[in-house]
């Protein structure tokens, strides 16, 4: 049995535009029927949750309800461990505080902001691509563009060649796809290819960690492999599924990130023409899009430790959560005017990143990506038109945006 | 809401062409004063501050400072927006004419309101000894002026710094000057650092901190003498224990005093502990009368707390500090029914030894804890203070992010021990123990939140009732 709400959520009838049924979710901000998960959609209630203790994201407290359409079983019986993304403290805060060692403050603060030049090199590359392609009548911003961008810079961080791009991309986006809750699909099937998926992508990190192990760089892969610090130093199962989420997460968002964004500034001229003169205004436009259009639209895997009251409902213990990101970043009760787009919005705290423990870890490299993007993207093309309104998107319900992103243009700038 | 218009259109005439004074000019003042001009003050503003400087931010005076990281002279604080006042500074108040409407200076000015703001915060407490205190290489750490001096000192590198007062500013100073590589030895008359912020539970946890890190912690002490060289230089200090600790450096860090002193004879209602005012921030007059033309916001007010049984708080909190001010300023300009109550929940935030201490509500009012998350060997946790079966406080180590939840357990007054498991719960969170806070009428290095309402110290205070 599958509730009409999920059913709706992961329609594709829905994707191009699920904000009128998040405005209909929100009339009951917890949403629940028959054994499936409760609901979130409502901007407090969900900051809340994001920040309450008796909330797990770990799978195994789930009551075994056998009608959880995420596929529990991805993890289970899989070769590699659960992510950092699926654990609880104390071992999240583990895995999570040593991720961090060679990746932001304090003690690499200038990873990120270092990799400036280099994100650079790799925009104007893309462009310079999409130039000499010839083609300006028809260009795809998410193949040519969106796409390789975040690809190359995760490779680059992570110290993983990019020409094995053709065979990682297989695994995740089969693991991407696995996120996509599908009430109808065989539940043990739908498992089977993620978790052949991981292992797969498992054996291929083995085979890099074991050779940086050997020849250390200074790409976050060696320094995950090879670190020591107060925390000691991981397992290389930990390595593995570290590598394996950072690389799918540096993937599968930030192309949707660029993509909205292009897509929302197409769909309005004048805040992009604003962009064209002034590049310091991709700050706050990242911004306002994580709010209005973010990258991951729902997280389909909390659980409760205990029974808790969220909007006068009372949920079990051992329930399972949908917190409806793009939903709460649309309330009414938070936002002024939650359905325009404005990057000159003050007070933006939107929900796009997440919030608590959990929140997105390459939140500053994802923001930089954009924001130099966009910016390069608003300045070099000469007058882009989008061709197509909306544009075909990609299944997934979770990290939802489009698939393809036709635009023209007369040229592209130097 | 739509304001009302007023009857008499007092306020109109206040807005347009009033005089607002702001005795303080710093974190509290500067907010307020921003606060009015984006209300649509367009009076004259007149902006009063002892120190020469423009407004700066102090935290991190006793951190980045001292750490050499940050330059004390370029902690100005950054302006929301341009307020368009006449700047008095370097100057002091030095009393009040309630019945005039007058506020007199140092240099002998009188400066007259329609509205006055008393935002004169607080100072470091002196060495009880003057000329001890005057020995070349004692500080004290407040003011940017205190923070330049004492950097100088440790950029000289100093062979031991002594830290007299393990609070939440010496612990820091104590940090910064092992990070910095020197020998520290801190003094504490307590049984732990941060024992009357926190209790003596967080307190040992405290104690391990400075231990590990070098940090020569002696404890359950008093300094009972600094001796100096021939040259004026202190060399060496002298323990209630007869012990001796040779240092070049003293930092004396025994908490604050409130800046009341000028108000002596005004008959407004300041002392020691501060400038009592309603949770509107409106002061009171010794009376007991809440006046309606002066306003306090920042550390040197004492306003009651519905949250917390009404009990005059006064928060040497940066966050306090800034939302009270907002409120002072709102009511200031604002008809009795439009006024909003100053009801924050106390909040504040500390970084030594490399770990980030957060806490919320207060903690201080608290008489048992129970740790919910982490473990406090770990140091690592989140623990919650209970008071009369409900959660009153909590503090985080290097767990912040659980906080907000904490936080709305206290503004909801939810039951302790909570009655519900979290994640990360270990077995140490499985039973409350008490929270070992040390009788507030000892003196210590004192909390960074004051309860005055109830405290013990008010029970010679009798009441005669007037007859008439």
């Amino acid at each position: 049995m599958t509730q009409a709400i999920l059913r709706e959520i992961v329609d594709y009838a829905n994707r191009a535009d699920p904000y009128p049924l998040y405005e209909e979710l929100r009339k009951t901000p917890v949403s629940h029927d028959g054994d499936g998960p409760y609901v979130v959609s409502t901007y407090y209630e969900i900051q809340s949750l994001l920040h309450d203790p008796r909330i797990s994201s770990d799978a195994k407290n789930l009551k075994a309800t056998g009608d959880d359409p995420l596929g529990q079983g991805e993890e289970e019986g899989s070769t590699l461990p659960p992510s950092f993304l699926k654990l609880d403290p104390p071992d999240h805060d583990r895995l999570r505080r040593m991720t961090n060692r060679p990746f932001g403050p304090p003690h690499t603060p200038r990873r990120v902001h270092d990799m400036r030049e280099e994100l650079g090199g790799l925009v104007s590359g893309l462009i310079d691509g999409i130039a000499t392609t010839g083609n300006l009548d028809r260009v795809d911003l998410v193949d040519q563009f969106a796409y390789p961008f975040p690809v190359s810079v995760i490779c680059r961080l992570l110290g993983v060649p990019h020409e094995d791009e053709p065979r990682f991309h297989v695994w995740a986006e089969t693991l991407a796809a696995s996120l996509d809750p599908d009430p109808d699909a065989d539940p043990t099937q739908h498992g089977k290819g993620a978790m052949d998926a991981r292992m797969e992508l498992g054996m291929y990190l083995a085979g890099l960690i074991e050779e940086r192990r050997k020849n250390p760089g200074d790409d976050m892969l060696s320094q995950l492999a090879t670190a020591d610090g107060p925390d000691g130093s991981m397992t290389t199962m930990e390595v593995l599924s570290t590598s394996a989420l950072l690389l799918i997460a540096g993937h599968e968002t930030t192309v949707n990130l660029i993509t909205n964004g292009m897509l929302t500034l197409l769909r309005h001229p004048d805040v992009l023409q604003r962009l064209r003169e002034d590049p310091a205004l991709s700050v706050p436009i990242v911004e306002e899009l994580l709010r209005y259009e973010p990258p991951v639209q729902l997280l389909p895997q909390r659980s409760t430790l205990t029974e808790i009251e969220v909007a006068g409902v009372t949920i079990p213990k051992g329930a399972s959560l949908w917190l409806i990101l793009a939903s709460g970043n649309r309330d009414p009760k938070r936002f002024e005017n939650p359905d325009r787009f404005d990057p000159d919005r003050k007070d933006i705290q939107h929900l796009g990143l997440g919030s608590g423990i959990h929140s997105c870890f390459g939140a500053p490299l994802a923001r930089q990506e954009a924001q130099l993007a966009l910016s390069e993207l608003a300045r070099r093309l000469e007058n882009p038109q989008l061709l197509e309104d909306p544009p075909p998107y990609r299944q997934n319900a979770v990290l939802r945006g489009p698939r393809h992103l036709p635009v023209s243009c007369d040229g592209i700038r130097p | 809401m739509t304001a009302q218009r007023s009857r008499d259109g007092a306020l109109e005439h206040l807005k347009r062409e009033g005089r607002i004074v702001v005795v303080g000019a710093s974190l509290a003042g500067l907010r307020a004063a921003e606060t009015m001009r984006e209300k649509g003050f367009a009076g004259s503003l007149t902006m009063i501050g002892d120190e020469p400087y423009e407004p700066y931010d102090r935290p991190p005076l006793s951190k980045q400072v001292l750490l050499g990281n940050a330059v004390a002279q370029h902690t100005a604080l950054p302006r929301r927006r341009a307020i368009d006042a006449d700047w008095r500074l370097g100057v002091p108040a030095t009393g009040l004419d309630m019945a005039a409407r007058r506020v007199r200076l140092g240099n002998g000015d009188e400066v007259e309101y329609d509205r006055l703001l008393i935002a004169t915060g607080v100072r470091a407490r002196p060495w009880p000894n003057e000329e001890e205190g005057a020995l070349q290489g004692v500080f004290v750490l407040r003011t940017r002026d205190d923070g330049e001096g004492l950097q100088r000192a440790l950029a000289a590198g100093p062979r031991r710094v002594l830290v007299i007062g393990a609070g939440f500013t010496g612990s820091e100073i104590a940090s910064a000057c092992r990070e910095r590589g020197f020998d520290v030895t801190v003094a504490e008359r307590g049984s732990a650092p941060l024992v009357g912020a926190l209790g003596g539970v967080i307190g040992e946890v405290a104690a391990e901190m400075h231990r590990e890190n070098g940090v020569d912690l002696r404890t359950g002490v008093m300094v009972t003498r600094l001796e100096g060289d021939p040259a004026g230089r202190v060399r060496a200090a002298h323990l209630s224990d007869g012990s001796t600790i040779e240092a070049d450096v003293v930092v004396v860090s025994l908490g604050a005093q409130r800046n009341t002193e000028w108000l002596t004879g005004s008959g407004l209602g300041a002392g020691p502990r501060g400038i009592a005012c309603d949770a509107g921030c409106r002061a009171f007059d010794i009376r007991g009368i809440v006046t309606d033309d002066i306003y306090v916001a920042g550390d040197v007010a004492r306003s009651p707390h519905a949250l917390f049984g009404y009990q005059f708080l006064s928060l040497e909190h940066w966050g306090n500090a800034v939302a009270q001010a907002d409120t002072a300023a709102h009511n200031m300009l604002s008809e009795s029914a439009d006024r909003r109550p100053h009801l924050w929940v106390p909040a504040f935030w500390s970084s030594q030894f490399g770990v980030n201490i957060k806490s919320v509500g207060v903690p201080p009012m608290g008489t048992e804890l129970l740790v919910m998350q982490g473990s406090l060997t770990e140091r690592r946790f989140v623990a919650v203070y209970g008071y009369q079966g409900r959660v009153i406080a909590a503090v985080t180590f290097d767990n912040c992010r659980w906080l907000p939840f904490y936080e709305h357990q206290i503004e909801t007054t939810a039951p302790f021990p909570p009655p519900f498991t979290t994640v990360d719960r270990r077995p140490e969170g499985n039973k409350p123990v008490p929270a070992d806070f040390p009788d507030p009428s000892i003196p210590s290095h004192g909390p960074t939140i004051t309860l005055s309402g109830y405290s013990p110290a008010d029970r010679k205070m009798t009441f005669t009732p007037a007859r008439h």
